[in-house]
């Protein structure tokens, strides 16, 4: 296929679109909020007011707002930088919305701030689709000029150039441990021909974290693409994406958009009729937070119990039935295509010195304005949190900001100044992690929040190793006997020597990251610590004895 | 750890019969299943999943029936089973109401919401009551975080629930069935 005829393809999309656009959200979040049914009646109403010539409600992915959903969004093609959008519609007001559009009465719906910091403050790359596009719909990421960097990158690149242009832009893996994407390519691209393979790791499990559900639900072709462009630079034909199962809306568009894309020659045998074969086939996890770790998703695929093994050798040299393996998180791979779009100089360009580009995070907890934000790397918490966020609904203040799940820490109030990249969270103690962001007020117990995290990696280890199986249990114990006011000064001291010990002999990453929460709130919240324990009875008596 | 065997496997030339003697249509829907993933025995998830969905609940007989036909060892399908929270080898009951607990949730008070239920329902977590109407799960994150505490009601999200809706939906189940 030339790129004429994929481009031809995108202006008969982009035509056959209505002037005026009402944009549904239909995601999982404002699925539960009826915005279906607002949908229907949106489409009811477009009907009887005879504007189907002018006028069509398009259900899109999420807009990231999703505190306030269902979302309706009116975008004009005649004035695009006039978009106006109403918050938490509901299917009554659906007939006022569009009564609206001809000039019969105002909307009877609340109408948001376009301007408002949570809109105005973020960068959209991975998302920028997200929330205008119909996800079910291929002709509608072709509009968007969907597909024409994997056509680029086959027609225009050489593998090894799409891996330069990769490392070349600072990608770093959006999983949260930060390790350049590049690299990783180019590990698995040295690897001698043969069978390789692309695994998308979308098996979030951070509890707190949805930005990943929300890409695969509101724009899956990006993850296709960026994964068929990986294939071509690393020299794999196969690939799949390892989804969770709590996410059946993210697979059923998973599905769908796979199908699509093999009949458009996107995916598939001969991708544009070029000799590049790339086929993806999804593989549903069945709730097990140790997969998300490489080498335990690897074990979960080939149909086994998710039990990680020690690495080195990594899944780059050896890993789906010992074959490379290049496996990338969901943003990473959305990533992928406006790099080989606009070049790894534009991509460069943004974010902080050793962290470029954008992070999605997803706000949640006690906080005003819940949902998902992409901000450049290098904000600061405190813009995020107040400014983005609106801070805690209420009289109370923040008190932490857990990130990175439970391998994550808290961060408490006054280091909100700090600028967020990889490294600075990881210097006070927490980590990026996926990119959940749980904010905390006055109101919650550190300690309680220690040993909810505890509970969660006690229930979640493989159990193949001792220090993680044994060990989170004797954490968890020691943190509810400390709740429960019964701990001394010597529990807490083993507290602190378990966590240590956990880190340092846990084979993969749950459990050597299992013990952050714990240290991260005993270094900034220890007088809550303190302020449980109890006398220890044995210097009691020998007090009383002296 | 292998399960003890209290009938012999399915055997892959019979189709496993119902009481009444009729071929079993889930056994069916089972097949297909498996044939579509050409016997591959790296499809052993996916074909937990089908079952799960078929049957509800993953008999013993089914995950004989399983092994025998990808030909592995019953121990590693046993294995898989028991290691994924989602697979459940108790029947469910006609009714399932998961709570999050996910941390925003937890944060706004999802667990008090299972207390609650709890406490209504006369049953802990994990449990379903005893006439089969009522199963209490909690998950891990449904990722519905930005409408929290999230709870699923036979399959249906609904956000920022309290422990009065959610103990009064599930006495509209039980009202319903009664």
């Amino acid at each position: 296929m030339e790129r004429a005829e994929l481009l031809e393809q995108a202006t008969v999309a982009k035509q056959a679109q209505k002037r005026i656009r009402i944009h549904c959200c239909t995601s999982t979040g404002c699925q539960a909020s009826q915005s279906l049914d607002v949908k229907k009646q949106l489409d009811n109403a477009i009907k009887t007011h005879n504007l189907g010539d002018t006028v069509e409600a398009v259900g899109v992915g999420c807009m990231g707002f999703c505190g306030q959903g269902p979302m309706v969004e009116i975008e004009d093609a005649d004035s695009p930088a006039e978009k106006k959008h109403y918050q938490k519609v509901t299917p009554e007001q659906a007939e006022s919305i569009i009564g609206s559009l001809n000039g019969s009465g105002e909307a009877d719906a609340i109408e948001g701030d376009p301007n408002h910091p949570f809109f105005s403050r973020q960068l959209l790359i991975v998302r920028e689709h997200s929330g205008r596009i119909d996800p079910e719909r291929i002709d509608e990421y072709l509009a968007v000029g969907g597909y024409q960097a994997l056509h680029h990158a086959i027609y225009e690149m050489s593998p090894a150039d799409v891996v330069q242009e990769i490392t070349q832009s600072g990608l770093r893996g959006r999983g949260g441990a930060g390790y350049p994407t590049g690299l990783k390519w180019a590990t698995v691209a040295k690897m001698p021909p043969g069978q390789k393979y692309i695994i998308c790791n979308a098996d979030e499990g951070d509890p707190g974290a949805f930005m990943d559900r929300s890409v695969l639900e509101s724009d899956p072709h990006r993850i296709l693409e960026g994964m068929a462009i990986a294939g071509y630079a690393v020299g794999a034909t196969q690939g799949y994406i390892y989804v969770r199962a709590e996410y059946p809306l993210a697979i059923t568009r998973l599905q769908k958009a796979i199908q699509q894309a093999k009949r458009k020659h996107c995916l598939g045998a001969q991708i544009f009729d070029s000799p590049v074969d790339f086929t993806i086939e999804i593989r549903v996890g069945a709730g097990a937070f140790v997969c998300g770790e490489e080498t335990a998703l690897i074990a979960s695929v080939e149909g086994g119990r998710g039990n990680p093994r020690p690495r080195p050798p990594y899944p780059a040299v050896s890993g789906l039935h010992g074959c490379p393996t290049l496996i990338n998180n969901v943003e990473t791979l959305g990533n992928i295509s406006p790099i080989i779009r606009n070049g790894a100089e534009w991509f460069a360009g943004i974010g902080t010195e050793r962290s470029k580009g954008t992070k999605i995070f997803s706000l949640t907890g006690k906080i005003r304005n819940n949902g998902l934000i992409e901000v450049p790397m290098g904000i600061t918490l405190r813009e995020i949190v107040e400014e983005m966020g609106g801070g805690v609904p209420g009289a109370n203040n923040v008190k932490a900001i857990q990130t990175g799940g439970p391998s994550g820490g808290c961060i408490p109030d006054r280091e909100l100044d700090t600028p967020v990249d990889y490294d600075s969270l990881r210097e006070l103690g927490s980590m990026m992690g996926s990119g959940g962001m749980v904010v905390m007020d006055d109101d919650t117990s550190m300690v309680q929040v220690a040993q909810f995290y505890m509970e969660f990696c006690r229930g979640e280890t493989c159990g193949k190793c001792i220090p993680c199986r044994a060990g989170t249990v004797q954490m968890y114990q020691l943190l509810t006997k400390l709740l429960d006011e019964k701990a001394t000064k010597r529990d807490l001291d083993r507290l602190k020597e378990l966590c240590g010990m956990v880190q340092a002999t846990s084979l993969c990453g749950l459990g050597q990251t299992a013990p952050n929460p714990v240290l991260s709130t005993l270094h900034y919240f220890e007088q809550e610590y303190l302020d449980l324990l109890q006398p220890d009875p044995i210097t009691v008596a020998a007090a009383n004895r002296g | 750890m292998t399960a003890t065997r209290t009938s012999p496997p399915a055997k892959s030339t019979e189709k496993a019969k119902t009481q009444d003697g009729k071929p079993d249509k889930r056994f069916k829907v089972l097949d297909i299943t498996m044939k579509r993933n050409q016997y591959r025995q790296d499809a052993l998830i996916e074909i937990l999943h089908k079952a799960q969905e078929a049957f509800g609940f993953l008999e013993e007989d089914v995950l004989s029936y399983i092994a025998h036909k990808l030909q592995l060892p019953l121990s590693q399908v046993y294995g898989v089973a028991t290691f994924y929270h989602l697979f459940s080898l108790k029947p469910s009951g006609a009714h399932t109401c998961v709570v999050c607990l996910g941390t925003a949730c937890y944060v706004k008070g999802g667990g008090d919401i299972l207390k609650a239920v709890e406490e209504d329902v006369g049953i802990a977590a994990g449990e379903t009551t005893e006439d089969g109407q009522v199963s209490i799960v909690t998950a891990r994150c449904i990722g519905a975080c930005g409408i929290a505490p999230a709870v699923v009601y036979d399959g249906k999200v609904a956000g920022q629930q309290t422990p009065e809706q959610t103990c009064d939906r599930i006495h509209g189940w039980k009202q319903a069935d009664s």
